[in-house]
């Protein structure tokens, strides 16, 4: 009856369009249809402006992160998996389990709903595999143009490990560095798929969520002094942040530091350095150096760190910087990049 | 993997750094005229491996360096014009010019496009028919024949939104002005192995004679380094002084000549600034009146003021191998990577840049 006086937007189902973001009977549409069945849950389900839940005496992480990947869909992952990997492994370097999560869209009209029905699927389902529940959010329309599909923003709590302390500046000389894979696969994937490069061998991104390793770790001591993921900057950026914030040295062997072939070829075609190029499914860590074979036996026995390794360790000098030991026994240093990682001339 | 690691392998890098220790018995000079083979130089640490007496000096190989800072200051105000696609290497972003860089230019609205190839960027021409698409041609000899492609199928398919900003330059000349140069250093020369590819190396065999210095065309891994090192010492150390082939999996005395037929039907030698050294005569290559239709300096007025470089930089002396990165006051302080003064610094093969990234450590008494 309403109809006749005010006539409803037309039906939209195709594509994202503004009135998705009105707030009204679209916007309704939208969450009914595609997002809260993807997420679904009793906290979520309230569909209160909040959730609250119950703590009772327990050390809480908190922590968010946006994601703006292009492409939207990779090999190995999606930006929705990757949105709700990316903040657990934040909440697993502080040795964390996620609970909970939000999750913010801002979509650009014209994005197929069929695309943001895989991404929030993807994202459903990541974060019932990582035990952990998609209890609020809100969703935005941009314009066309001023968006690139889709931006997701999630932020997570999870509960913290009794005893685990890890923080950038806790290392100490006669450490042990480990890392718990290959290098690069992440960066080279995204790189390779926007860059339309045909490899081959297709190099799949690492995403991946690490909380699980983490508990392993954690199971075995929670003397573990640092414990980071080297996302973008990789692991370079990552060491070069720990030798700064603890004021020690750190002395990489190269011959121990494991990059794919795939990756490696990427990078030399490309002329990257896969020391600086993403991960989205490792972590390093510094541990005492007694401690790092049990560690690195334990990460060993877990899916995800299958290929762990000491690749290094703290000392006393030189403090502030990252150090390589190439195979040849010369020594240079691996800085910080100013920026982003420039694609070489030839 | 299949043709790097054999390259790389620690075994026979070991043993030729035992051959030229067990060689040299006084101080050389050698320079590397090509940037990827500082690089490596610098990645590898390859200074340590040999002895005190053997000094690698960094040449003026990187066309990212050399880039005169108006054809910098040229290319960011095409970049900034309406309607114009602007594509380039990644590492010309943050070439400074006089005023501005491209990230710059491009956070200001230019459409700034990274390629990986010229034909990328012909395609953007070939997607975007009513968009100007200006490339941003740089390079030695090695980039040359595929900007020459870009240009000659944009002419054959008549993609006549696509335009090039040429600004090649040509290693022979710069080679003449450093071993011409007064109080010239450099007794023997590692000639670079791409640009040699298309080349061929007749124009070093003269050089070789003209000056009376050992060259030897080497690649760019480390083997291949300290292989032509070892050339270089033993022709030094016996007085010789001709051209040598270490890199004869990819190079032929006479190169690759559908290469060049197709750079010598697209542009013609001209005088050209460098940056860092000057004005050299025909030492670059521009874009021949038949392709002017595809050159942007043609089809785009665009003012350019001359332009003094930062009297500080030091990046003339560097790229003339009569000074290291590392005697420049403002090396690593005033000058970074995240805020370079001159262009050594910016790109990953700039002498500068090489130095800052790989320089030895605090424990092995430098820096």
């Amino acid at each position: 009856m309403n109809r006749f006086s005010c006539p409803a937007p037309l039906p939209q189902r195709e594509t994202v369009v503004m009135g998705h973001g009105s707030g009204g009977v679209l916007s309704a549409e939208l969450l009914r249809e595609v997002i809260l069945p993807a997420f679904s849950n009793p906290l979520l389900d309230r569909m209160e402006d909040q959730a609250i839940f119950e703590s009772p005496g327990r050390r809480l992480a908190f922590t968010t992160d946006s994601f703006v990947v292009k492409p939207l869909f990779f090999p190995g992952g999606d930006i929705g998996s990757l949105a709700v990997h990316g903040t657990v492994n934040d909440l697993a370097m502080g040795g964390a389990e996620p609970r909970y999560l939000s999750v913010s869209l801002i979509l650009e009209e014209g994005l197929a709903i069929s695309d943001l029905r895989r991404i929030v699927r993807s994202m459903g389902a990541a974060a019932r595999a990582c035990g952990a529940a998609i209890v609020t959010g809100d969703t935005k329309v941009v314009e066309r143009g001023s968006g690139d599909g889709v931006f997701i923003n999630t932020a997570g709590i999870g509960v913290a490990r009794d005893g685990a302390r890890m923080s950038a500046s806790a290392a100490r000389p006669g450490d042990a560095v480990i890392v718990s894979g290959p290098l690069g696969d992440h960066g080279v994937a995204i790189l390779t798929q926007r860059e339309g490069l045909e490899l081959e061998s297709a190099v799949e991104s690492d995403s991946a969520p690490l909380h699980t390793l983490v508990r392993d770790m954690l199971d075995v001591t929670t003397e573990i002094h640092c414990l980071r993921d080297p996302t973008r900057g990789g692991l370079a950026s990552t060491l070069n942040e720990i030798a700064g914030q603890s004021g020690v040295g750190i002395v990489l062997e190269e011959g121990s530091i494991r990059v794919r072939d795939g990756v490696r070829g990427a990078c030399e075609l490309l002329g990257l350095d896969p020391l600086y190029v993403a991960n989205e499914g490792k972590l390093a860590a510094v541990v005492p150096a007694e401690l790092a074979d049990r560690v690195v036996e334990a990460m060993r026995a877990h899916p995800l760190g299958r290929e762990a390794a000491v690749v290094g360790a703290v000392v006393d000098r030189d403090r502030g910087r990252v150090l390589m030991r190439t195979a040849y026994g010369t020594t240079r240093v691996v800085g910080m990049l100013a920026g982003d990682q420039l694609p070489r001339i030839c | 993997m299949k043709h790097l690691d054999e390259y790389r392998d620690a075994r026979l890098v070991r043993i030729t750094a035992g051959e030229i220790r067990g060689l040299v018995t006084r101080p050389w000079v050698l320079m590397e005229v090509c940037g990827g083979q500082t690089h490596t130089i610098m990645r590898y640490g390859l200074p340590d491996l040999l002895p005190p007496e053997v000094e690698f000096v960094h040449g003026p190989g990187c066309p990212v360096c050399v880039t005169a800072l108006e054809t910098m200051d040229r290319a960011m105000a095409m970049a900034a014009r309406p309607g114009v696609i602007f594509a380039c290497y990644g590492d010309m972003m943050r070439v400074p010019g006089s005023r501005l860089d491209l990230f710059r230019v491009k956070a200001a609205g230019g459409d700034i496009r990274i390629v990986y190839s010229p034909m990328d960027a012909l395609k953007l021409a070939r997607d975007n028919p009513h968009r100007e698409v200006v490339f941003f041609g740089v390079g030695f000899e090695t980039t040359a024949p595929a900007n020459a492609m870009a240009a000659h199928a944009a002419r054959r398919d008549g993609v006549g939104n696509f335009s090039m900003l040429a600004s090649h330059v040509l290693v022979p000349p710069a080679v003449r002005a450093i071993l011409g140069a007064e109080g010239n250093r450099v007794q023997g020369l590692i000639a670079p192995g791409h640009v040699c590819t298309v080349m061929g190396y007749r124009e070093y065999e003269e050089l070789s004679a003209e000056y009376g210095i050992p060259i030897v065309v080497a690649g760019f891994e480390p083997l291949d380094l300290l292989a032509a090192t070892l050339m270089l010492a033993r022709q030094l150390e016996q007085g010789q002084a001709r051209l040598e082939n270490q890199y004869s999996r990819s190079v032929t005395r006479d190169g690759n000549a559908a290469a060049r037929r197709l750079m010598d039907e697209v542009f013609e030698t001209a005088d050209r600034k460098w940056r860092g050294i000057g004005r050299l005569p025909l030492s670059g290559l521009r874009m021949r009146g038949s392709y002017d239709e595809q050159n942007a300096e043609v089809r785009f007025e665009t003012a350019v003021e001359a332009v003094e470089e930062p009297s500080e930089c030091i990046s003339a002396m560097v790229l003339r191998g009569r000074a290291k990165p590392t005697d420049c006051p403002a090396f690593g302080g005033r000058c970074t990577p995240r805020n370079p003064m001159g262009a050594p610094m910016v790109s990953t093969e700039g002498a500068c840049a090489a130095y800052y990234h790989f320089r030895r450590t605090e424990s092995e008494g430098e820096l």
